[in-house]
């Protein structure tokens, strides 16, 4: 499991791994909203949490049609689902280096660009905790999604779509504590769904991918 | 350590290719499975690894047994020639990799990036996956497949060494790789009747 990890992880950071793909899209995003709905500030920092949270998410859907679809052209997923690791356990390694990979960098470039949405001085703290416990969820039903449109040609957009339903609970709830938490308004119960959401996921998630995995591999 | 196949009957797109094919593999043999382009070998040596399920019969012996090789050698570019073993030994539990280097003669390029290599190069380093595994069965799908006459031989070394170690292999080839061991089955006469109904409009689908 940790050499699956390894591999990933170095593979994404090499030449054409697309390690700063979401990360740069996450900037762009976040650099060109100030620009789009003019300097208004109050506007700006009531937006802040929201805005974060669509880029954060739209860049993390941006690189999960390579999670699964360059293993499956050069073979590898045939040679892992016949090595002794079971699928779950290597697609939840996956998830886990997508979530190092893109999750991490967003998290920690989020307050940073909080500052050009003009965010209150108290959300930070509470954008970067609903990003911690909902960027996870994204990374394993993406892998979801990535498993199960793993054998089709292009299967970018039926990926999104497929996906972007999944992703509207974490979203809703995530947005929500970071929006209160800017507010200076109780956190607590969106940030326990929030965190619930993610818990279930992490649980459940690897084993459907698993199964839609080795059935797309026949 | 046997592997046995009893009456397997196995489908492609939800038609079945062959019917009740039997064959027994016992420790230090192969098995040369011969036959026409699109009878249906892959299909059979995907069934016995486990990739897909077959209509009819059984597979013994193969669970957790078996290193499958096919036309693509699972390599990644960006990757070099030793980190792309090691990752394959690391994943069966196996930490050496030289002996595998040295059997398919990769030491020379061993920090080389796996993309950087020439086709037969990459289908040596493919094969060398096999023997970092550990894994007694070896089911190999055209292994020789872009690879020169040297190559072929130190592949057929390779194999013979894993016979005489108590492994057996399975393969699906055209040319002749001299292993004594081996014997030939033609697939011809298994081919099945698409008359008969057998496979469900489900299995298409899916």
């Amino acid at each position: 499991m940790k050499a699956l990890l390894i591999r990933d992880i170095r593979l994404a950071v090499r030449a054409g791994g697309g390690f700063g793909l979401g990360l740069a899209f996450f900037l762009i995003v976040i650099v060109m909203v100030p620009f789009a709905v003019g300097a208004d500030t109050g506007l700006l920092s009531k937006i802040a949490p929201g805005v974060l949270w669509i880029g954060a998410l739209l860049a993390c859907l941006l690189s999960l049609d390579r999670l699964l679809a360059l293993d499956f052209e050069d073979g590898t997923l045939d040679l892992l689902a016949t090595a002794p690791l079971p699928l779950e356990a290597a697609l939840s390694v996956k998830a886990l280096a997508h979530w190092i990979t893109t999750g991490l960098p967003l998290i920690i470039a989020a307050p940073v660009l909080g500052v050009l949405m003009n965010l209150p001085t108290q959300g930070y703290g509470w954008l970067v905790l609903s990003l911690l416990l909902g960027t996870p969820a994204l990374s394993v039903i993406g892998t979801f999604g990535a498993a199960l449109t793993v054998g089709i040609k292009r299967g970018g957009l039926l990926l999104s779509l497929l996906v972007l339903p999944l992703y509207v609970p974490t979203l809703i709830f995530g947005a929500e504590a970071a929006r209160r938490g800017a507010a200076g308004a109780d956190v607590s119960t969106p940030m326990l769904l929030l965190a619930g959401i993610s818990a279930a996921t992490i649980a459940l998630m690897p084993f459907a991918s698993a199964a839609v995995l080795k059935v797309n591999l026949r | 350590m046997t592997l046995a196949v009893t009456n397997l009957t196995i489908a492609r797109g939800g038609l079945p290719v062959l019917a009740d094919v039997s064959f027994a593999l016992e420790a230090g043999q192969a098995l040369i499975l011969r036959g026409p382009n699109g009878v249906g070998k892959t299909t059979l040596l995907r069934t016995i690894a486990g990739l897909q399920p077959s209509l009819n019969g059984t597979v013994a012996g193969a669970q957790d047994q078996i290193a499958y090789a096919a036309h693509s050698d699972g390599l990644k570019a960006m990757l070099s020639v030793s980190e792309n073993l090691t990752f394959w030994a690391e994943v069966f539990g196996q930490s050496d990799i030289s002996n595998a280097l040295k059997a398919f003669d990769l030491e020379s390029l061993s920090d080389s990036l796996a993309g950087t290599l020439s086709a037969g190069q990459k289908r040596r380093l493919g094969l060398a996956r096999l023997l970092v595994t550990g894994r007694p069965i070896w089911v190999l799908d055209e292994p020789t497949v872009s690879l020169d006459t040297a190559s072929v031989a130190m592949f057929a070394a390779a194999v013979e060494a894993h016979l005489k170690s108590g492994g057996m292999a399975l393969i699906a080839t055209h040319i002749n790789l001299g292993i004594e061991q081996a014997n030939v089955l033609d697939v011809t006469p298994f081919i099945a009747r698409n008359d008969v109904a057998m496979g469900s409009s489900d299995e298409a689908f899916l």
